[in-house]
């Protein structure tokens, strides 16, 4: 009887509709495995690695060579970096998410491709460009060097360098959200009397906030790591032009690997701390979109 | 009426400020610097130019830079599909995490990142020297380039191709179910041509990503001229003899390269938006 009565429970029709639309269990299995293998090859052992060698030698190398003088000053070097780059590039996120959200203009195609043109730019090419504007046989090269201005192997080149690569981050998180938005709210906002920068303080800033500080930390974790760009233009003089990324290859190619991976253990923990946020904000932005749009149906 | 509708497209303010500070600083961070670029490898006369661009060095390095490329966006469109199919359709402990971590090729920077694969993959690394008892030759070879941009190209698949899957409707896989097909047919059928666009798209970005990248690579090839330089790095070293000129002409090549890449990009996702607004 209970045989009879299982046969003809697998064989209800919400039952065969699962097994229609879902794949086997062991070959579930089969793929989550290669998945996480796949995973595990090329994400979780290059992190584990990096802390590894870092404690490889104990915690006094580790202490020891993240307080060197040499790596005190690109620490600093590399937070001054970001700490120029990332404000400018917000305002200008702010700037042309604005104008290309909220506006009708032809050729906002194109515009938008070239502002995620440093994106594609391979790093060298970008501190190759501004080496031949800066440099010493550069276009203002010799104004410069004249008036003893030093961009170039010094710290404006590498602000400048960093700014070009984090460029479009800010601008590419805001520009598709506010598309989305529209601009009902704004309209609606200018028509109760607000003036344009109440407006945008009170109306459109809270509606991107969560996607502004995304593009913020994404901003800020590649204009601390770049790497490429900045080695074109800084010289790499201890202690004067060195960012933390440099002074991990300088470290490299002296083989104090112990050292170079103690640093590294660094802007690790900065990457870690970035996925981090970036889960929670998206896990807020979530949250906010239901809640809005529970209210819209209450209404 | 004319006239409303004209008022009706610019009620919001503040388009001048926004579009003109736009410019200005798109100008002054992206177009002077690469202007110079295409002006300074415009120095050199058409035979010069030709010159530099197809010595065999070079040529060395564009199939490396290339090949290597090509192979890494291969794997991660195949990896890439699997993963996002596992992060979307099944569950497993931890899987926030593991999603989460996806995106660390992003957040983690280029030379951490090359000396992290560089000391796996060296022949007495913890993953190196089992190819070196094969007698595989991996860190400072091509297949450790390979390797280094399979790692920074790994999210752009899974981050384009995830969101399409979870907005398939269940409903459609059912009513192939019902209508006889089996789950492959149903797969290849009605879920993989819907995936196509952003399988695409992620492939294009993650070519794109590669073929321009240096920190990760310059420490786990050698840097071996005509074996294992790629073209990011032949720039560098002619920078370094000061020959700015040659550097520039090799810099314009992949520029333009770059350049149709984002064209392809841009109009890929287009197709991908449209096949997503039309599915629904």
């Amino acid at each position: 009887m209970s045989v009879i009565e299982l046969n003809s429970l697998s064989s209800t029709p919400a039952v065969q509709l699962r097994k229609a639309t879902a794949e086997p269990l062991w070959f579930r299995w089969l793929l989550t495995a290669l998945a996480l293998g796949f995973l595990t090859l090329f994400l979780l052992l290059p992190l584990v690695i990096v802390f590894g060698e870092a404690f490889a030698k104990g915690w006094g190398v580790y202490l020891a060579a993240i307080t060197e003088p040499a790596a005190a000053h690109a620490i600093k070097l590399t937070l001054i970096a970001a700490l120029i780059a990332v404000p400018c590039n917000v305002i200008f996120g702010l700037a042309a998410s604005w104008a290309i959200a909220k506006f009708r203009f032809s050729g906002k195609q194109l515009l938008i491709t070239l502002i995620d043109l440093p994106i594609a730019v391979s790093p060298v090419i970008a501190g190759l460009s501004f080496m031949l504007i800066f440099g010493a046989r550069g276009w203002w090269g010799e104004w410069l060097n004249e008036h003893d201005l030093g961009v170039m192997f010094a710290v404006p080149g590498i602000v400048l360098v960093t700014i070009f690569i984090t460029f479009p981050y800010v601008a590419r998180e805001l520009i598709p959200l506010m598309q989305e938005q529209g601009r009902e709210q704004e309209e609606a906002a200018l028509t109760l009397g607000a003036s344009g920068w109440q407006t945008f303080w009170r109306v459109t800033l809270p509606s991107i906030k969560w996607a502004l500080l995304y593009g913020i930390i994404l901003c800020n974790a590649r204009a601390m790591g770049e790497f490429g760009a900045v080695s074109v233009v800084s010289g790499k003089i201890r202690e004067q032009t060195n960012t933390m990324p440099l002074h991990i290859e300088i470290l490299y190619n002296e083989y104090q690997f112990a050292a170079a991976f103690a640093v590294s253990s660094l802007l690790a923990l900065l990457a870690l701390l970035t996925l981090l946020l970036k889960s929670t904000l998206e896990w807020r932005a979530a949250k906010d979109y239901a809640e809005a749009a529970r209210l819209r149906q209450v209404e | 009426m004319g006239f409303f509708s004209k008022r009706k497209k610019s009620v919001l303010p503040g388009f001048g400020l926004s579009m003109g500070f736009t410019t200005f600083y798109l100008s002054l961070i992206v177009f002077i610097p690469l202007s110079a670029l295409l002006l300074k490898s415009f120095e050199l006369s058409l035979a010069d130019f030709w010159q530099v661009v197809t010595t065999e060095r070079a040529i060395a390095s564009y199939r490396l830079t290339f090949g290597a490329s090509l192979v890494a966006a291969l794997v991660n469109l195949v990896f890439g599909l699997l993963v996002a199919w596992v992060l979307v359709r099944y569950s497993f402990p931890g899987k926030k995490i593991v999603d989460a971590l996806v995106d660390l090729p992003f957040a983690l920077p280029t030379a951490v990142a090359g000396i992290a694969l560089t000391a796996l993959y060296a022949p007495n690394g913890w993953i190196g020297q089992y190819f070196h008892a094969l007698g595989i030759k991996v860190a400072y070879s091509a297949f450790g380039v390979t390797l280094a941009l399979i790692f920074i190209g790994l999210p752009f698949v899974v981050r384009t191709v995830q969101p399409v899957l979870e907005d398939i409707d269940k409903e459609l896989e059912e009513a192939a179910a019902s209508l006889g097909a089996n789950r492959l047919q149903t797969f290849c059928r009605v879920i993989f041509p819907a995936l196509i666009p952003s399988l695409l798209t992620g492939f294009a970005l993650a070519f794109a990503r590669a073929i321009g990248e240096y920190g990760s690579v310059v420490f786990i090839s050698g840097n071996m001229p005509f074996r294992t330089e790629i073209t990011p790095l032949l720039i560098m070293s002619r920078l370094e003899q000061y020959d700015y000129a040659g550097a520039a002409a090799l810099g314009t090549v992949m520029l333009l390269i770059s350049f149709l890449l984002l064209l392809l990009i841009n109009a890929l996702q287009h197709w991908s938006n449209q096949r997503q607004g039309g599915a629904k």
